[in-house]
C-alpha cells in the first residue's frame, strides 16, 4: 500500500498444504536493500526458490555497480526473471514495494507468474485471499496517508481479509517502510 | 493513423489493474496494440522493437512496418500460438501509412479499419456502421474513440479510459487518458482508524543511521583518484 511519502507490506505468517498447516510461522516478505522489498506468495517451494534467487541477483547487481537497487529496476528484474520460465514458470505472484532512493517517492508494482508488470498507484494484493484483500483495499485505502494511519489501515485489511480466507492467517508481518526508517510489527491475528 | 485501446486489465473475473498501458512502442512512427496474455504482448513487441531498432539502425533506414509485422508474425507462428499475443499494429513509415492484425498463430490480415480483443465486435460494429474512407484526423481519433467505448461500456472485458496513439508523417502524439468516462468520484467519508486499533505482538524499528549494525555497506565518497589495492 502507498502512503504519503512511505509505503507498506504485509503478510501472514501461514504455510500449507492444501489444508494441512505445515507451519505457522513462515514469512513471505524479503528484503532486498535498505528500501526495496519484495512479497512472494504461491507455491512455497518456489517463494523459498525465487526469494534465494533474487537475493544472489540483487548481490551480483550491488557488486558490479557498486551501489543499492533501486525498487523499479527490481521490478524489471523480477519481470525478466519471470518471463525467462515462460513455458515452465515459477508458480509464484511477487509484489515489490520500496522508495525511490533519489527522490524517496513511494513504488509498489505486482507480477503474475509469467512477468507480467501490474504498476499502481494505490495498492497491489496477491495469494489466496486477493480476492478478500482487493475488496478490503479498496474501500480502506485513500491517499496521503502517514505511515502510522497507513499501518493501522494495512493491518485491517489484512487481518480482516485473511479471517474470511480458510487458507490465510495465523499472524502477520506489516513492514512500514520511510525515508530513514522501517518499521517491522508482528501482528496478532487468528489462530485458527 | 489512429490507434487505440481501453485501460482494463483482467484475471478471470477480477480486474487487476484499472488503468493498465495497452499502447506499447515499436519505434517512434510505429505503435502496438495489445490484447491476449499481457506479458506475452509486453514482452513480444519489447523484442520486436529491439530487433527493429538494431535493423534500422545497421541499414541507416527508418523501420518499416510490414518489417515489424513480418518479425512479429515469424516470432509468433515459431511459437505454434503458445505466445497469446494478439496485436494491432500501426505506422507510418516511408512507404506510407499502414495497419495490421497479427494473431497469435501468425496470420495477419491488412485492412483499413481493424480489431482485437474481448471488445473487437463492440468496436467493430462502430467501424462497419461509421466508418468512411479519406477521412480526417479528427475524425479518426473520434472514430477509435467511439469504437473504444463500444467496446469499454457493452464488453464485460473491457473498461475504465481510452488511451490514444496518433502518428502522422512527421511526429506520433500518445493520448494517455484520451477519455475518462470511469473517473472514481470522491468519498465523501472515510474509514480511517484510530490509531491503536491493531493489536501488535512485537516492533522492531531499524533506522538507517544504525544499519551499520545489520550490514556492512558503507557509502564511499567519491575522491578524484580511483585506486585498487594492486596499484603500484
Amino acid at each position: 500500500m502507498v502512503g504519503k511519502d512511505c509505503v507498506a507490506i504485509a503478510c501472514d505468517l501461514r504455510l500449507g498444504l492444501q489444508a494441512l498447516t505445515v507451519s505457522n510461522n513462515f514469512p513471505k516478505v524479503f528484503q532486498y536493500g535498505d528500501n526495496v522489498f519484495l512479497g512472494l506468495t504461491g507455491l512455497a517451494t518456489d517463494v523459498s526458490t525465487v526469494s534465494d534467487l533474487f537475493r544472489y541477483k540483487v548481490n551480483m547487481y550491488r557488486l558490479r555497480e557498486e551501489r543499492a537497487i533501486a525498487p523499479s529496476t527490481f521490478a524489471n528484474l523480477v519481470s525478466s526473471s519471470l518471463y525467462e520460465r515462460r513455458f515452465g514458470p515459477y508458480f509464484v505472484s511477487p509484489v515489490v514495494a520500496g522508495l525511490d532512493p533519489k527522490t524517496g517517492a513511494p513504488f509498489i508494482c505486482g507480477f503474475d507468474s509469467i512477468g507480467c508488470i501490474d504498476f499502481a498507484k494505490d495498492f497491489i494484493v496477491s495469494g489466496t485471499a486477493s480476492e478478500q484483500l482487493f475488496g478490503m483495499c479498496e474501500s480502506l485505502w485513500e491517499p496521503n496517508l502517514g505511515p502510522e494511519d497507513l499501518f493501522e489501515t494495512i493491518s485491517q485489511a489484512l487481518l480482516s481479509a485473511v479471517d474470511r480466507d480458510a487458507l490465510s492467517g495465523w499472524g502477520a508481518h506489516v513492514y512500514v517502510i520511510e525515508k530513514n526508517k522501517v518499521t517491522k510489527r508482528l501482528l496478532k491475528g487468528r489462530q485458527d | 493513423m489512429a490507434i487505440a485501446a481501453d485501460t482494463r486489465a483482467t484475471s478471470g473475473p477480477i480486474v487487476a489493474d484499472k488503468n493498465c498501458e495497452k499502447l506499447h512502442y515499436i519505434s517512434p512512427q510505429i505503435w502496438c496494440a495489445g490484447a491476449g496474455t499481457a506479458a506475452d504482448t509486453e514482452f513480444t513487441t519489447a523484442l520486436i522493437s529491439s530487433q527493429l531498432e538494431l535493423h534500422s539502425l545497421s541499414t541507416g533506414r527508418k523501420p518499416r512496418v510490414v518489417t515489424c509485422m513480418t518479425l512479429l508474425k515469424q516470432h509468433l507462428f515459431r511459437y505454434q500460438g503458445h505466445i497469446g499475443a494478439y496485436l494491432v499494429v500501426a505506422g507510418v513509415d516511408p512507404t506510407g501509412t499502414h495497419l495490421f492484425t497479427v494473431h497469435a498463430h501468425g496470420s495477419t490480415d491488412k485492412l483499413p479499419y481493424v480489431t482485437m480483443g474481448s471488445g473487437s465486435l463492440a468496436a467493430m460494429s462502430v467501424f462497419e456502421s461509421q466508418w468512411k474512407p479519406n477521412c480526417t484526423k479528427e475524425d479518426a481519433m473520434n472514430l477509435c474513440s467511439l469504437a473504444i467505448q463500444a467496446g469499454i461500456f457493452n464488453d464485460l472485458g473491457s473498461g475504465s479510459n481510452v488511451d490514444m496513439a496518433v502518428i502522422t508523417a512527421d511526429k506520433t502524439t500518445l493520448h494517455r487518458g484520451f477519455v475518462k468516462p470511469n473517473e472514481r468520484s470522491q468519498k465523501l467519508k472515510n474509514y480511517k482508524f484510530k490509531r491503536g486499533t491493531t493489536a501488535v505482538l512485537n516492533e522492531k524499528i531499524i533506522t538507517k543511521d544504525d544499519i551499520g549494525k545489520y550490514v556492512s555497506v558503507h557509502e564511499l565518497e567519491a575522491t578524484g583518484e580511483e585506486r585498487m589495492d594492486i596499484d603500484p
